[in-house]
């Protein structure tokens, strides 16, 4: 596939319009009728410091990033250049060069701002570009965003450079620009891109590599991220409430929400803590709105109390956790899924909630609908799981998949009229928790409603709302609120979706069990082993609690054996299975990445070769392989 | 739209309320000890809840843990017991997402100084319409009599048994600091002024903080510890404007430190009529809708827009 895919790495400093640049050009190559795939990586730095973004596009689905990259625009460092940073930091000066050139495919292409960097900065570069037959393109393209307009357009130039380099018109970046700046700014930009477009094209090229082209996509396609398609799932669910305070990478989705919600005649809160924020959903909901707040570990953390207050309150409320690395605050820019046991398990007594971790952007949407919806129909907590690479990572999604009514409905909770139908003490007050034995919930009334009222109680309460320490009633509400998951999973289960996406062919000899993020990258690699003449299949597990005890049941029956791969190192999902299902110990391999990168497709097919093959050496230094235990 | 929310705010103009409505028919016994100054938290807040005018179902009071926790068990109204410290960030969003409720939130000095120190200051800082009491009671009740933020220094417990070495909060300051609106300070043993600055508190639109002096005679022996007390509005010792920030400060500093030194001071110590509401601050910048949020769900016709006309600009 390498032939047909281009995959462009634009690397620069921190806070040097990386983002918005790579960003626009993923769209023009979208709109040109590719697939597209970004990969963020950038340091926890605001100004300067290393960074880079990765756009992969194919005529094909591409689902992932690739094993490395086929064109790096290296653009200064210009925050580095900073006679005052320069001595904080060093000259970082030939990094966006240097610090890139491991993950170059042979035969890639080079351009580099020689305004800013300096190739003769590096040692061995000439030899490394003879051996590996790299095409190096040095160009001013600081000078020539000076001449025609200003230094911050180097970006631009870059972008030209590209599109020259590999044949493609300008048309779509002119187009893009133009929906984006307006007057002088868009005059100038545009000189500038016509500029290196023209330098460019004058060049002689001496590579190979040309930018794959498409058939207009069948349907209208968007560029969204894992945090947005999050937002739009919980805002089509009726969220009209956050509150939260920031922690990378959660905090993605509460800008996002927060940027949308008073338009929509919602309300966000930034708070004072992470406690403070999840109780404000607790009251925003216990007062009728659906509400949402989150984190990422280390926030989540304090909201283990407020969590544990919804779960014996039946108040719905829909956490977000955005992983990423730990333990305390670890990596902020680093995704890891090691926060499954802690969300999972989170909270004091015999608790219980639902986590959903969403496998893929479009996924993303669909998990946060399904966890409102479950929170409000049970009167119970969802907490959706993404981390920081699926929060960040941008794909094309056809615009249909959002094209779909909203749910404003609050569940389980009664108009005033039903109310008064509804069971009262002899007193006259609401009997709030007066349940229905089948799924364990009896519909709730709203502060303000007539003839609703109740005491909702975070300590152990009767079917009245009367605290309570009666060793009977105790023994029945425990029960009755553990009894919920049961239902919830078959209320799970007998809706369209598809909640355990399964992916290869049906009858394969081996299956790679995953969750989360992860998951295409699974995909991508399950395709290559199977084009390579191997067996396999996967199963990407969105339900974390109800666990799909049927569901990965059958899945492991069918197989030999089984890869598990997880970005922890502790086999947290792995130990998940074993513990739900009893057994498949002896089925089960784990293939664990956690130095702060997310796997690469290649990495899993090296992971399951050498599994196939007997070895039990790691792939790489990075990837660990943990063999299978026997129960 | 349906019915669901059309009873708040109605009731006042319609007919008298009964303090006795706020008393639930078939709750137990309140579990308090004897003497125990809780007693007269709950008679004042049922005698201003009429006052108000305001009915059981349009109240929302939320209370932390404690002994002083245990409020909303013994009145009638719609209720949240909530966690440790915790009852402010609940309720604030209620009045938030409902501004139709009449929202109380209460607590003890360990709950509301102590663990929910943080969230006090900031919703004093926010000036959210809502009344917030605080039992001070100098001690942790529930927990058996540990030192609590209010407890004078040098005071001795099992947890400080050398006597503390901390000075004790200043309560009223503080609310003042972080941008209270309404500050007072009441005592359980007497119930005609609690009454009175209860009302006061619940009428006022902003943050109405509430220091309200609780005897605890099981952990502090001398359950006569706030007798005899002084209204400062009634005396003419004290004359200071209860606009005026400074003056207020003074004052406030003065009753604080006298506390612990056997005069106790209570009444209203600063009142800012002009202040806007946290609600009415929002709305004017566009972060809150105009519609009650809640009633936004109850509304068949509500125009709920989706986020598929979001998507231009990922085009
Ligand atoms: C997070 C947390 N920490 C500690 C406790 C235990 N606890 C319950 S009540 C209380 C102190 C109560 O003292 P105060 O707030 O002064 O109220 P009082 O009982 O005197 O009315 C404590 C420490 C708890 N419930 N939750
Ligand atoms: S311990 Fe003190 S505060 Fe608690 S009920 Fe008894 S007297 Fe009241």
């Amino acid at each position: 596939m390498t032939g047909t895919e281009l995959i462009w790495r634009i690397a620069g400093g921190s806070g040097d319009g990386i983002d918005s640049t790579s960003q626009s050009f993923t769209k023009a190559l979208m709109r040109a009728g590719l697939h597209v795939f970004t990969h963020r990586h950038y340091p926890s730095r605001i100004r300067g410091g290393h960074t880079y973004v990765e756009v992969r596009a194919a005529e094909h689905e591409v689902k992932s990033r690739g094993d490395g990259y086929n064109f790096l625009l290296a653009l200064g460092d210009s925050f580095a250049r900073n006679p005052q940073d320069e001595a904080y930091y060093g000259n970082e000066e030939a990094k966006p060069l240097s610090e890139n050139l491991d993950d170059l495919r042979e035969g890639g292409v080079i351009v580099y701002d020689e305004g800013l960097l300096d190739e003769s900065e590096i040692d061995d570069f000439d030899q490394r570009v003879e051996d590996n037959d790299w095409h190096v393109y040095p160009m001013d393209l600081r000078g020539i965003a000076r001449e025609h307009g200003r230094e911050i357009m180097r970006n631009t130039a870059g972008v030209a450079v590209t599109a020259a380099l590999l044949g493609m018109e300008t048309d779509p970046f002119e187009e893009l620009m133009s929906d984006n700046m307006g007057g002088d700014i868009l005059e100038d930009n545009l000189t500038v891109l016509e500029e290196a477009y023209q330098q460019t094209a004058e060049l002689e090229h001496t590579h190979e590599l040309e930018a794959p082209t498409a058939e207009p996509h069948d349907d209208q396609q968007v560029l969204l991220n894992g945090s947005n398609a999050l937002a739009y799932g919980a805002i089509d669910e009726g969220c009209r409430f956050i509150a939260g305070y920031p922690m990378t990478p959660w905090t993605d989705v509460f800008t996002i929400m927060s940027q949308h919600l008073p338009e929509l005649g919602g309300i966000s809160e930034q708070v004072e803590d992470e406690i403070a924020a999840a109780a404000l959903a607790i009251g925003a909901s216990h007062a009728g709105a659906k509400a949402m707040s989150g984190s990422s570990g280390g926030g989540f953390a304090l909201m283990s109390e407020p969590l544990g207050l919804a779960e014996m309150t039946e108040t719905p409320l829909v956490l977000v956790e955005a992983m990423r690395a730990g333990p305390s605050t670890g990596m902020p820019t680093k995704p890891e899924q090691a926060d499954l046991e802690h969300v999972l398990y989170t909270s004091q007594g015999d608790s219980n909630r639902v986590v959903f971790a969403p496998g893929n952007v479009a996924e993303c949407y669909d998990q946060a609908r399904e966890a409102f919806r479950v929170a409000y129909e049970y009167q119970i907590p969802a907490v959706i799981v993404i981390d920081q690479k699926l929060s960040g990572e941008m794909t094309n999604v056809p615009e249909s998949h959002f094209d779909r009514e909203p749910n404003p409905d609050l569940g389980s909770t009664l108009t005033e009229e039903e109310i008064a139908e509804a069971p009262h003490h002899a007193s006259g007050k609401f009997n709030r928790f007066q349940h229905d034995p089948e799924n364990g919930v009896s519909p709730r009334s709203i502060p303000g409603q007539e003839g609703g009222r109740y005491l909702a109680s975070g300590n152990e309460h009767t079917p009245q709302g009367h605290i309570s320490e009666d060793p009977d009633n105790r023994v029945a509400q425990t029960d009755r609120r553990l009894r919920k998951l049961d239902a919830i999973r078959e209320d799970l289960d007998s809706t369209d979706l598809d909640r355990q996406t399964a992916y290869g062919p049906d009858d394969a000899d081996y299956g790679i069990l995953v969750w989360g993020s992860q998951q295409p990258t699974v995909e991508e690699a399950v395709d290559r082993l199977n084009d390579d003449g191997h067996s396999v299949k996967a199963l990407g597990v969105s339900d974390l609690m109800p666990y799909p005890k049927q569901d990965v049941t059958e899945f492991l029956e069918s197989v030999e054996e089984c890869l598990v791969v997880e970005m922890n190192a502790s086999a947290q999902f792995r130990g998940l299975t074993q513990k739900e299902l009893g057994r498949f110990g002896e089925k089960l391999t784990s293939l664990l990445k956690y130095n702060g990168n997310p796997f690469e497709p290649g990495e899993i097919v090296e992971g399951f070769d050498v599994q196939v093959n007997g070895g039990s050496e790691p792939p790489t230094a990075q990837v660990r392989l943990e063999p299978a235990t026997g129960d | 739209m349906s019915k669901s929310f059309s009873a708040i705010g109605s009731a006042a103009q319609d007919e008298e309320i009964d303090r006795e409505v706020f008393t639930p028919g078939i709750e137990p016994q309140a579990t308090w000890c004897p003497g125990c100054g809780d007693f007269g938290v709950l008679k004042a807040l049922k005698g201003a809840m009429p006052e108000v005018g305001r009915t059981p179902d349009e109240t929302l009071l939320v209370t932390g843990i404690g002994c002083s926790g245990k409020l909303s068990s013994y009145f009638e109204s719609y209720g949240v017991h909530s966690i440790h410290g915790r009852s402010l960030p609940v309720a604030r969003a209620a009045k938030l997402a409902n501004p139709g409720l009449e929202v109380i939130a209460a607590g003890g000095d360990g709950d509301g100084y102590g663990i929910g120190g943080n969230h006090f200051m900031h919703t004093a800082r926010e000036n959210h319409d809502m009344t917030y009491i605080v039992f001070n009671n100098e001690i942790f009740g529930l927990t058996k009599g540990q030192t609590s933020p209010t407890s004078p220094k040098g005071h001795k417990s099992k947890t400080q048994p050398h006597g503390s070495a901390k000075d004790p909060i200043r309560p009223l300051s503080m609310a003042l600091t972080a941008g209270a609106s309404y500050v007072a300070r009441t005592a359980a043993v007497n119930p005609r002024q609690a009454t009175e600055i209860l009302t006061e508190a619940i009428e006022h639109d902003g943050f109405a903080h509430i220091d309200f002096l609780t005897q605890c005679p099981t952990w502090n022996k001398d359950a006569k510890q706030y007798v005899p007390y002084t209204d400062v509005q009634q005396s003419d010792e004290f004359d200071f404007d209860v606009s005026d920030r400074r003056e207020a400060a003074e004052m406030m500093h003065e009753t604080e430190d006298k506390l612990y030194e056997g005069e106790v001071l209570t009444g209203r110590f600063y009142v800012d009529e002009d202040r806007r509401s946290y609600g009415e601050e929002k709305r004017s910048t566009g972060e809150m809708p105009e519609d009650p949020l809640a009633e936004q769900y109850f509304d068949d016709d509500y125009d709920w827009e989706r986020s598929y006309d979001l998507l231009d600009v990922h085009k």
